[in-house]
């Protein structure tokens, strides 16, 4: 059966294993053998448990078209925020748009732009990178973008560069996406000493469009370096959204993740960051926001592999509904790494009485000398906060959303980008703003 | 513009508020003193409509109005304003965005348009003087991991802004050190006028060296025991709570 998943999305026999450079082939074919082995996850795999990805498994999805015609900038607008100079890669369906993107004046050496096109030479930095963080046998979802992905951002940002500008990477579907496949694979390769900041977006023209996106980001973060990574999952809330992001970090680095959800019937986001070695920082901030029958699961994962590293983490959530979110938090403590600091924090708000949270947090502490902390919470708005404001004029629905956005708030105030930290503002505003609206929200 | 008749409320099954009585007239000043516990700040809180307390009798005539069947936004947006004994902290919202957001609010009810980002910064700038305060406090969060002393002066800074025709403050002076202290009496001092009334409640009479009143109400076990014109605050000072309650006791005993 897993067999028949592959070739009907034509990975077993498509372009893609044929097209790409040699040592790329036996990757993909290794990656198409596990997934052909082990398929789907089920409900009973301990991974998977709270995430019921049936819709997924018996779905019968067709590959992506590729670029849609009549994508124009205009109706791009609303998801390419910040300043004009920043670099844009539009990757409509899956597939890379020259037309929609922008690349401008990067420093000499860094490189922006489709991945694909860098596979049709032969790159060292893909040779090196390509395909070696993200472990296949890590998810069957992993192991089927491997074998089929056919696109993706690239960044490449050479020793001692600072990319003062960021690079936003622009994953549109549009209603041509109805019913397909999309497997886009992004590759960020922050030099030694080099500073970056990357934006990943998944959005959608078809608000009602049912389709499945299954990305898979590979970060190298290299000794010394600085990387700020936000994502951002607004793809329609009926369409399945699975995706992974891997981080290998090397000495004195620091890496820090924003990752937003808020779209998708079914959408589930694994963050892995590995630190192989001292000295490392690793901030992972997220948020979610959820309504209707949504199912947004967060699993994160942190390796302290080495010493004297400092991991950090608070994922915030807002549900709403019957949506239900799904946290888990590991957080692995190897012998060696003594003095290792790690706090995780899940906090979530629940703005309707059949919302559900199932939180986790999971932590394997083999190390004696480290400072460990972790907090979960699951909780309504606060009577006295909301009396406090309202003893001020604010209405109580006013209140109400005041302090449903300040909770938000909180966390996105971490993202070091001013531009990025509003966009996340404004779009935390506007799911309030359609809440009073009368929409999914109350019942 | 208060009237406050045999006003008696309970928090869950324990009666706190046992009758009030009380009278307050534009322009005037009216502290309220008592021991720990007595009710101050749960008559505070019933006057500004906090869900917890329930009134089982009486009433409170507010300009004409029943008070006690307001919520509490439209007890503010009528000109109510209470300054929390405990500030509440609202971290992610900044100062100035709260601010902003009540003095909106209050505007639209009464049918005026919002004010202007630029405007309200100006305006703001002037309210910041009343308690001597730099800008800088208006981007962070709304109380969060403000000192004691800056909360209370933030609750100052939210009364001059919105320029409430009531205002209760109850125990703005506990916590603060002498410099603060002055500040704060000085910014009340400010916002007198003859249309606003004040009812500070304190423990100590320390503060109404600064900020004088023209009455003083000793509160005990949920009753007004005793009420007077300045001074009685000095014979407090002088003479103790006990004092009172043994007055009230008395008195009560002769009543009977
Ligand atoms: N929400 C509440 N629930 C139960 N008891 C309360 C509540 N609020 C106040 N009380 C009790 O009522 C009494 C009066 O409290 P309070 O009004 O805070 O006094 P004061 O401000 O004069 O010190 C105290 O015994 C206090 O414990
Ligand atoms: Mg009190």
């Amino acid at each position: 059966m897993s067999e028949a998943v592959l070739q009907r999305l034509d990975i077993r026999a498509g372009t893609a294993i044929a097209e790409g450079p040699d040592w790329l082939e036996p990757v993909r074919r290794a990656a198409a053998d596990h997934f052909a082995k082990v398929g789907f996850p089920t409900s009973r795999d301990e991974e998977w448990r709270f995430t019921p990805v049936g819709p997924i498994a018996q779905g019968t999805w067709r590959p992506s078209p590729g670029v849609a015609a009549g994508v124009s900038a205009d109706r791009l607008a609303p998801f390419v925020f910040g300043q004009a100079e920043w670099s844009t890669l539009v990757f409509v369906n899956g597939a890379y748009s020259e037309a929609l993107s922008r690349i401008l004046e990067l420093p000499q050496g860094v490189r922006a732009g489709s991945l694909a096109e860098a596979l049709r030479g032969d790159d060292a930095v893909l040779r090196t990178h390509l395909a070696r963080h993200a472990p296949i046998d890590g998810s069957p979802f992993t192991a089927l973008n491997t074998a089929g992905f056919r696109d993706g951002g690239l960044l490449h940002v050479p020793a001692g560069l600072d990319l003062e500008r960021p690079v936003h990477f622009v994953h549109v579907t549009t209603p041509d996406a109805t019913g397909t496949a999309i497997h886009p694979r992004n590759l960020i390769v922050i030099e030694r000493g080099a500073r970056a900041s990357v934006i990943e977006s998944y959005v959608t023209l078809a608000p009602d469009g049912v389709y499945w996106t299954n990305p898979v980001t590979e970060v190298a973060a290299a000794a010394g370096s600085w990387l700020e990574h936000t994502r951002i999952q607004r793809e329609s809330e009926r369409a399945h959204h699975v995706g992974l992001t891997h981080v290998d970090q090397e000495r004195d680095s620091h890496y820090r993740s924003f990752s937003m959800a808020m779209g998708g019937a079914l959408a589930r986001h694994n963050l892995h960051v590995r630190l192989n070695d001292e000295n490392i920082e690793t901030l992972m901030y997220g948020l979610y926001l959820t309504r209707g029958e949504q199912v947004v699961d967060n699993h994160t994962a942190i390796f302290h592999d080495q010493p004297n590293c400092r991991s950090w983490e608070v994922y915030k959530g807002v549900l709403d509904g019957r949506s239900r979110a799904v946290f888990n938090g590991k957080v692995f403590v190897q012998p060696e790494a003594q003095k290792t600091d790690a706090k995780q924090t899940n906090r979530n708000l629940l703005l309707s009485d059949l919302a559900r949270v199932d939180t986790k947090p999971q932590l394997e502490i083999f190390a004696d000398d480290v400072k460990c902390t972790h907090g979960a919470t699951v909780g309504r708005l606060d009577d006295v906060a909301l009396f406090y404001a309202r003893s001020r004029g604010v209405p109580r629905e006013a209140a109400e959303r005041l302090l449903t956005y300040a909770f938000a708030a909180e966390v996105i105030e971490e993202v070091a980008l001013e531009p990025v930290r509003n966009e996340l503002d404004r779009l935390v505003l506007d799911r309030l703003e359609a809440r009073r609206g009368g929409a999914a929200g109350r019942g | 513009m208060l009237e406050i008749r045999d006003l008696r409320a309970t928090a869950g099954d324990i009666e706190i508020l046992k009758g009030i009585n009380l009278t307050v007239n534009r322009g005037e000043v009216h502290a309220l003193m008592g021991p720990n516990g007595s009710g101050k700040s749960t008559l505070a809180q019933v006057l500004a409509g906090h869900p917890s307390y329930q009134v089982t009798s009486g009433s409170v005539i507010y300009e004409g109005q029943d008070l006690l069947d307001m919520e509490p936004e439209e007890r503010a947006q009528a000109g109510v304003f209470l300054a929390f004994q405990y500030p509440v902290e609202i971290p992610g919202v900044s100062n100035a965005y709260f601010l902003r957001a009540a003095y909106n609010e209050i505007r639209k009810s009464k049918g005026l348009e919002e004010i202007d980002s630029m405007d309200f910064i100006d305006l703001l700038e002037e309210k910041l003087k009343v308690v001597e305060w730099g800008p800088e406090i208006m981007s962070r969060a709304v109380n969060s991991g403000f000192s004691g002393g800056e909360k209370k002066r933030n609750e100052i800074l939210q009364l001059a802004l919105l320029e409430p025709k009531l205002a209760i403050l109850d125990e703005t002076d506990s916590g603060l050190d002498i410099d603060a202290l002055r500040i704060v009496a000085a910014g009340v001092n400010k916002l007198r006028s003859p249309d606003r009334a004040f009812v500070v409640v304190t423990h100590y009479q320390r503060l109404l060296n600064y900020i004088v009143p023209d009455f003083v109400h000793v509160l005990s076990n949920g009753r007004i025991a005793m009420s007077g014109g300045k001074d009685l605050a000095h014979e407090l000072e002088a003479k103790g709570y006990e004092w009172v309650e043994a007055a009230s006791a008395a008195a009560a005993g002769a009543g009977a």
